[in-house]
């Protein structure tokens, strides 16, 4: 039985990469997404505020298996070319958990105590600056726990790509397992398991490093309430 | 290839037909994730043995992606002897994965219920399901509709997931659709536009709720 785990490790380990990828490349243009469009949704100027609403809400309100299919097969039917599936890939996740991490940084911004604002005006500080020296550093520290838990989401969005033929984890165990193993395929799905369940826990780890250097750097330890809400919505203890 | 709003008209109805689907998957999956997601809170104020080995379950089904768990069950139910038909298994696949997130809505409404309130059920010797069903339950529910709301949104996005089992949802219908003509724009853009329309009408609804009960 051990014999056959280390078989369907093999056969799983080369999806590890290209979900590892998936992951990372969804989880940096994430961020730029949503930092983007939260920020955008704070705009003075209307038009950003509405572009960056109908960006939010449709993506939030469509369905992302919706969006994966849309991407691979209307899209290059419209614009007469097709990504690489990996890039297009990357580029649904990106486009789906950006939309939820800008409710989160717009969240967050808004939870920066309006004195803060008034300080760095006082000390005539630009608008700029002052987002970027005095009220970023201080809301990132918020995000970091709800981040933690939408990037384990994306992780998991990864499976999805198995829809569209990349070979990530979940795919290599649905084409080169599933026929060849018929009495054993709960285990091979309980490894698949173990393998995601392992990806999610490097996940926390690392934004649990990240959530006390932030705090480290804007002068404070991470307050009973973060820790509690990384714990509760981490998604891995 | 442009847009064909002939061949938009003849895909909608095989569409709208998946959409009821859909609609079934996702309501019968919330009935068994707010049922069994209550058990699961319960049973996080219990004895420590019991809440560890229920938090732990929590955060693995939790960490894991649903597609994969919808594998899992649909190759171990039969193995163990549990033969059902797809639907079936999908409902238990979403219902299991949205219990462990409305588990902790509820701990949260529960641990909101301020002590004096079971201080007191005790000082009444209220049996212990007389606490839960006439004391607490009642106090922290109403608060954590507007969370429980949220989860059915999500719920309904994810039932296409459920195709990997050959369950023809809205997606489905629109994947078979385009395999047929391979005219993918329609069936497609149509399928997100009626998710489009009902998730963005409740999600409004849900956050109108939020500011009446409040949110945890």
């Amino acid at each position: 039985m051990f014999d056959d785990i280390g078989t369907f490790l093999r056969v799983l380990t080369p999806g590890i990469p290209v979900t590892v990828m998936a992951t990372v490349g969804g989880i940096a243009l994430t961020i730029v997404l949503a930092l983007a469009a939260g920020l955008g949704m704070l705009s003075p100027s209307r038009t950003v505020r509405v572009i960056s609403r109908i960006y939010v809400e449709g993506l939030r309100g469509t369905s992302e298996v919706v969006q994966l299919f849309w991407i691979f097969f209307a899209l290059p039917l419209l614009v007469g070319f097709q990504l690489v599936p990996i890039w297009a890939g990357i580029l649904v996740l990106g486009l789906n958990h950006g939309a939820y991490g800008a409710e989160i940084v717009r969240g967050a911004i808004q939870s920066v105590p309006r004195a803060q604002y008034e300080g760095a005006m006082a000390l005539s500080l630009s608008p700029t600056q002052r987002m970027r020296r005095v009220i970023l550093p201080q809301a990132v520290v918020e995000m970091i726990p709800p981040f933690n838990t939408l990037f384990i989401q994306l992780l998991k969005s990864t499976a999805l790509l198995s829809f569209v033929a990349i070979n990530e984890i979940t795919n290599l165990a649905n084409q080169r397992l599933v026929s060849n193993f018929q009495q054993e395929l709960p285990l091979v799905w309980l490894v698949v398991l173990v393998l995601y369940l392992l990806l999610a826990l490097v996940i926390t780890t690392v934004m649990r490093l990240l959530e006390s250097a932030a705090s480290a750097r804007v002068g404070r330890k991470p307050s009973a309430r973060a820790r509690a809400a990384a714990k509760t919505t981490a998604g891995v203890v | 290839m442009g847009w064909d709003w002939s061949f938009a008209a003849e895909v909608l109805p095989a569409l709208l037909q998946g959409l009821v689907l859909t609609l079934q998957l996702t309501v019968l999956g919330s009935l068994f994730a707010f049922s069994l997601g209550l058990v699961l809170a319960m049973l996080l104020r219990g004895p420590w043995p019991i809440a560890i080995v229920v938090r732990g379950f929590i955060e693995f089904v939790r960490s894991t992606p649903l597609l994969v768990q919808v594998f899992f069950l649909f190759y171990v139910l039969p193995d163990i002897g549990i033969l059902i038909p797809p639907f079936a298994t999908g409902v238990i696949a979403l219902g299991l994965h949205y219990a462990t997130y409305t588990a902790d809505v509820y701990r949260a409404g529960i641990d909101a219920v301020p002590p004096g309130q079971w201080e007191a059920a005790t000082a009444l010797s209220l049996p212990r399901s007389r606490v839960w069903t006439g004391v607490v339950l009642p106090q922290a529910i109403p608060r954590v509709l507007p969370a429980l709301g949220n989860y059915v949104i999500s719920m309904f996005k994810e039932t296409p997931i459920l195709i990997a089992i050959t369950l023809l949802d809205i997606v489905g219908w629109a994947r078979e659709a385009g395999g047929r003509t391979f005219s993918y724009d329609e069936p497609y853009t149509i399928a997100g536009l009626l998710f489009l329309a009902l998730s963005y009408p409740a999600s409004l609804l849900v956050r109108r709720l939020e500011r009446r009960v409040g949110t945890i």
